[in-house]
């Protein structure tokens, strides 16, 4: 009786085995999956690589190249005469390429005071699922202007130096939630030709940049940069009074791009113009509408469709 | 009654060596929605799947993050899981099933061997049972399971929006590729 008990045991125990289930299968590759699982990356922190005027930290992927077309037309306030200001514009052409997934370079051009820059942004920490709160990038920028934009004591020479500044910013962003990304942006702006007798060469600033997802194709964008130091600085060669530049946006995707359309009080959108010589204010009217279009295009394909 | 405790004794045995379960967590599955009118090819292949093949009972499981799918073009991808995976909702896909004519197909004999997969998909939050023709290929020692499937895309409630209407194609499909080694 013993061995019969013993054998049905045995019987029972391998028959239990043999109606094991799905169920119980995939649990077991649940297991083994979340064993063997990586940290997973919180991914699509903002839609595209600018908020609006100046850079998110999301980067361009590797071996992909972005030609950018942005548009910035003349203030609201300038009446029908002007087209509500559409009749007059700043445009800024770039390519953007994704050398690797972390590192992006690019080239700009604007026209106003024929502004010409090269930039890097290097993602170096990035926000993860139960892991790394924020992500963390680098932005760094030269840019020269081509024209005489201060004039210069008699007797001195225009040095190619004086043309240039240098924009550095750390761009630290995290995904709150699916539909809430918040960045702030320390940064300094090295203006090498200022009337130093009354300004310093650094203009330190505080950007505070976000969106708003509204649905999965919509989303609304802010971005503010309250200045620190240089707050009284004047537009460069001019008696303009300087402000912080506010600017609301929209982006919109539409099948395979997205358009970023906003309201500004800085009339082009290169960091140096944007941060430092804002010189209308939203109380006056001196609001920008304008746009940015982008097209990429993959220059170097993933490895998984190389053949 | 010695008949019955050598029975046992065998099952008892034999089943270890049959217990066996074979994996992969690297299979393939590649989907294709690519329409003649589509500017490019719509398509993303995901290389990190996660498969186990009971070799005694013929039950098959796989599941995959959503997000390791990977296309030619970035901003695909970046659409893909954003606008129509929603991969932040719903991070996996799965399927648990079985495969119904197990017994067809002897693991220990090289060959080819039609079988059929029959179980539920999860794919966007949503589950559907299908059953679908696929073949398992045994050469050598190691088994390797391959399965070509078509889904609409509307059963799964993954929208397209119109104005991409004609350029998306309402039905997906979906091939599996697993070379399965013993766990």
């Amino acid at each position: 009786m013993r061995k019969f008990l013993l054998a049905s045991a045995l019987i029972c125990g391998t028959t239990l085995s043999f109606a094991q289930s799905a169920d119980s299968l995939m649990n077991e590759l649940d297991n083994d999956v979340k064993a063997t699982a990586k940290k997973e990356d919180v991914e699509f922190t903002f839609k595209a690589t600018r908020i609006c005027n100046t850079s998110s930290v999301e980067n361009l992927g590797e071996g992909v190249l972005d030609f950018r077309v942005n548009h910035r037309f003349g203030r609201l306030n300038q009446g029908a005469e002007n087209f509500y200001g559409l009749d007059n514009a700043t445009t800024k052409l770039g390519l953007d390429y994704g050398i690797k997934k972390w590192l992006m370079v690019g080239v700009e051009h604007s026209t106003l005071n024929k502004e010409n820059d090269v930039f890097v942004k290097a993602k170096l920490l990035k926000q993860q699922k139960n892991g790394m709160p924020i992500t963390l990038s680098y932005y760094g920028s030269i840019s020269a202007v081509r024209k005489s934009t201060l004039p210069i004591p008699a007797g001195t020479e225009w040095h190619f130096s004086n043309q240039l500044a240098y924009i550095n910013q750390v761009l630290i962003a995290r995904k709150m939630s699916n539909a809430i990304s918040l960045q702030l942006t320390p940064t300094l702006v090295h203006y090498n030709l200022v009337d130093s007798s009354k300004y310093s060469n650094n203009t330190i600033a505080l950007g505070i940049g976000g969106r708003v997802k509204l649905s999965r194709r919509v989303a609304i964008t802010a971005e503010y940069y309250l200045r620190l130091t240089n707050q009284d600085m004047p537009v460069i060669g001019s008696t303009g009074k300087t402000y912080n530049s506010a600017t609301v946006g929209i982006d919109v995707e539409t099948g395979g791009h997205v358009f970023q359309l906003m309201l500004s009080n800085s009339f082009t959108n290169t960091e140096r113009v944007i941060i430092g010589q804002t010189g209308d204010s939203w109380k006056d009217g001196g609001i920008h509408f304008g746009f940015n279009i982008s097209r990429v295009f993959t220059v170097v394909k993933p490895k998984e469709f190389r053949n | 009654m010695k008949k019955i405790i050598l029975a046992a004794a065998i099952l008892a045995i034999a089943s270890p060596s049959f217990a066996q379960k074979l994996m992969s967590r690297t299979a393939k599955i590649s989907f294709n929605a690519t329409t003649p009118k589509s500017p490019e090819k719509i398509e993303g292949v995901n290389n990190e799947v996660a498969c186990i093949l009971d070799a005694k009972t013929g039950d098959f499981v796989f599941q995959l993050q959503v997000k390791s799918f990977k296309f030619e073009r970035e901003l695909m991808q970046q659409h893909f899981n954003e606008n129509y995976m929603e991969s932040d909702k719903f991070p996996k896909s799965m399927f648990k099933g079985k495969i119904t004519n197990f017994g067809d197909v002897n693991l220990a004999k090289d060959g080819t061997y039609k079988v059929t997969v029959s179980g539920d998909l999860t794919v966007h939050g949503v589950t559907k049972t299908v059953s679908v023709p696929g073949t398992i290929t045994v050469k050598g020692g190691t088994a390797t399971a391959s399965a070509k499937l078509q889904i609409k895309l509307a059963d799964y409630k993954v929208d397209v929006p119109s104005v991409v209407g004609d350029k998306v194609a309402k039905d997906a499909i979906i091939t599996i590729d697993a070379a399965l080694a013993q766990k």
